[in-house]
């Protein structure tokens, strides 16, 4: 007791200090942060550097020293490492967002300088590589019909094959085939597209076409469909499954008109996010089936274009209204790929799978 | 009791109808559905045999050593190619969009599970799930039209300041930076978005008791994550990174678009030459004859092989940790 009396003038001190640490006012992050594009500037300026990126660096580095330097000082050295860190994970966030973002407004600035209903609907017949106009008709003809067909061949497949792994497999072939469908995902596309070129088109024989692009897109497809599929179907409640085999229901029609609606949705979704990324490969494109300028609207004979393709072609020819031709149909293309991705998205979460009771 | 006991087996009556009989039905779906399971197997199998039956044959008629020559005349009498330049570029830019995709990846998974306030980490991270999706002619196409030349900058800067450590040294300093470090940068920004994705997931599958218990101890933001995030998501961050490496060695319109291609192995990352193999496939398959297209396969197997080896370990580790089951994505 008696030394509460004779520490009387610093007992309010002592327990402040260990019960709440000194901390930063809640506006030092900004403060810092002017106080660094301020003398950031004043270098600048001072060495004479032209590139305002130069000067953001500056001001980062400035912002992140001075945060701790003055954390240390008023907080101590852990809370200044907090700091740093903080700021450090928001700059790397930034330094990503930068480029996707330039990417986007780049090919959604350039992108619309020719895009019209004429470009839309009109082929490249007759068009000068120097010359302006033109379109991507043909293009988005053959990608449609490519991208269909691979769908038509790789959605069965895999979905029946996602349903082996859940609601059949077991033993040495399922694991064997649930590794290889990991493996199957890593297959660059490129490499797919020298396989469906070394059996149809030089073993067998034929020439390019659409049909020989599906297929080698549905080879990248099919992984992706199973995977997917396999997720979701391992999300339909057991006891579905059991209800329905308890009153008698052979099992291929509980799978058919029990579980598969169950997970539909999620299904769907699974094969449309496939469909987006089959949408944009060009590899196998450029080997098997060639691009073309003109319409040809049967995929089973010779060379058709493909929108990515399309874009590819127009960069390497190299002058300025190929390039806008080739921003324009980057457009097109990331629209389409978009568009899917938020509908399949969005019946996701329409048609949830209903796990909860 | 007495009854059922002095009669073990029920009359087969009594049975419901149907049971123990296989339905056409069943046999037929089951046939099915093992069917597929096989026709993918044996899809890889076929890529496997097919791709090395055509390299066999271009090796063997190969007049230069394949691992060792430079460079790629698989058309000339006799042909010579090989695919040292080809392994070394594939490998160099990879390493670079490594050394900058997974820090920055792994800051922006933490962001979102960490960092950003609830209300912007579901928006943010649905916007990076749509950016995982955007074709990669696209950024071939962005990379080759604004980022090549918003990186000549950039180059003289590393090759005056830099350039004493022979690596970042460049020939032509005003040069345009088709190079290999260009590669390697827009692989980057291009495996950005996968490998953060997969991260986040595992990051969001840390025990909250974990957490919880570090921040119950005092620790700071950081020091929680140090402590408890990190060990527990380590084996993810590194499968994610080697998913995203598969990515990055097969990339192959976003390489043929930016990179002038050369037959020359060089240290300098900043020199516009080397090469990768899909895009040496791509840019020499237009003038391949018939022999000339089985030695592009033959390199074709050798970046098959690279990315199955890449991926198989990935996998591998993923399944030593099952219990990130989101992070088979």
């Amino acid at each position: 007791m008696s030394h509460a009396v004779t520490d009387k003038r610093s007992t309010p001190v002592v327990p402040q200090r260990a019960l709440a640490q000194r901390r930063l006012p809640n506006w030092a992050p900004l403060g810092i942060a002017a106080g660094a594009i301020v003398l950031a500037v004043a270098i600048g300026l001072g060495a004479g550097l032209d590139s305002k990126l130069q000067w953001g660096l500056i001001a980062v580095l400035l912002f992140v020293l001075g945060t701790y330097a003055i954390a240390t000082v008023v907080e101590g050295r852990r809370q200044a490492k907090d700091r740093v860190a903080t700021s450090v994970i928001w700059a790397s966030f930034v330094l990503a967002a930068l480029p996707l973002y330039s990417l986007i407004q780049t090919t959604v600035s350039k992108g619309v300088k020719i895009l019209d209903g004429a470009f839309l609907s009109h082929s490249m017949n007759g068009v000068l590589t120097i010359g302006e106009g033109g379109g991507v008709y043909h293009a988005i003809i053959g990608t449609l019909e490519q991208v269909g067909i691979a769908t038509a061949i790789a959605a069965p497949i895999g979905m029946l094959t996602a349903v082996y792994l859940v609601e059949y497999g077991k033993g040495r072939l399922a694991q064997a085939v649930t590794f290889f469908v990991d493996v199957m995902t890593g297959i660059p596309s490129i490499v797919a597209g020298l396989f469906i070129l070394s059996t149809w088109n030089l073993l067998l024989g034929f020439g390019p076409s659409g049909f020989a692009g599906s297929m080698a897109l549905a080879i990248l497809m099919m992984p992706v469909v199973v995977r997917s599929t396999e997720e979701m179907l391992k999300l339909v409640p057991n006891e579905l499954r059991e209800a329905s085999l308890a009153l008698g229901v052979p099992k291929w029609r509980t799978i058919v008109k029990v579980v598969i609606p169950t997970a539909i949705g999620g299904i769907t979704t699974g094969v449309m996010l496939a469909v987006a990324r089959i949408a944009g490969e060009s590899a196998p494109i450029a080997l098997l089936v060639f691009g073309n300028n003109l319409i040809n609207n049967d995929p089973f004979n010779g060379p058709q274009a493909s929108l990515p393709f399309y874009i590819y072609q127009q960069y390497q020819n190299g002058n300025e209204p190929s390039y806008d031709r080739a921003w324009a149909a980057a457009l097109v293309l990331i629209a389409f790929v978009m568009i899917l991705n938020l509908l399949a998205r969005g019946i996701a979460r329409w048609k949830a799978p209903k796990t909860g009771r | 009791m007495a009854i059922t006991a002095h009669n073990p087996t029920p009359p087969t009556p009594a049975k419901p109808a149907g049971a123990g009989v296989t339905r056409p039905g069943d046999k037929i779906f089951s046939g099915l559905s093992r069917g597929s399971g096989i026709l993918l197997l044996v899809i890889m199998a076929s890529i496997a045999v097919f791709l090395t039956i055509r390299a066999i044959n271009a090796i063997s008629k190969d007049q230069g050593n394949f691992l060792t020559t430079f460079e790629w005349n698989a058309n000339a009498n006799p042909p010579v190619f090989g695919i040292a330049v080809l392994a070394y570029g594939t490998i160099v830019s990879s390493i670079i969009a490594m050394a900058i995709a997974v820090p920055i990846a792994v800051g922006i998974a933490l962001f979102i599970s960490h960092y950003a306030p609830r209300r912007v980490a579901a928006p943010l991270s649905y916007l990076v799930d749509l950016l995982a999706a955007v074709p990669s002619i696209i950024y071939g196409l962005w990379g080759a039209l604004f980022l090549v030349p918003h990186l000549t900058g950039l180059n003289m800067w590393l090759d005056d300041y830099l350039g004493w450590t022979v690596v970042f040294e460049k020939e032509d300093p005003q040069g345009a930076a088709r190079s290999i470090f260009t590669v390697g940068i827009l692989l980057a920004i291009m495996i950005l978005p996968i490998i953060s994705n997969v991260s986040r997931e595992v990051f969001r599958q840390v025990p909250r008791m974990h957490e919880e218990a570090a921040l119950a101890l005092g620790a700071t933001r950081w020091e929680t994550i140090r402590m408890s995030v990190l060990p527990f998501a380590r084996s993810g961050i590194i499968s994610a990174s080697m998913l995203g490496l598969g990515r990055a060695l097969g990339e192959t319109m976003a390489v043929a678009t930016v990179l002038s291609a050369a037959p020359v192995l060089s240290v300098h990352v900043l020199d516009p030459v080397g090469g990768t193999f899909s895009q040496n496939i791509v840019a020499k398959f237009g003038e391949a004859n018939e022999f000339g297209r089985d030695a592009l396969i033959a390199s074709g197997l050798v970046l098959f092989v690279i990315t199955l080896l890449v991926n198989g370990a990935a996998r591998a580790i993923i399944a030593k940790r099952k219990e990130y089951s989101g992070a088979s994505a």
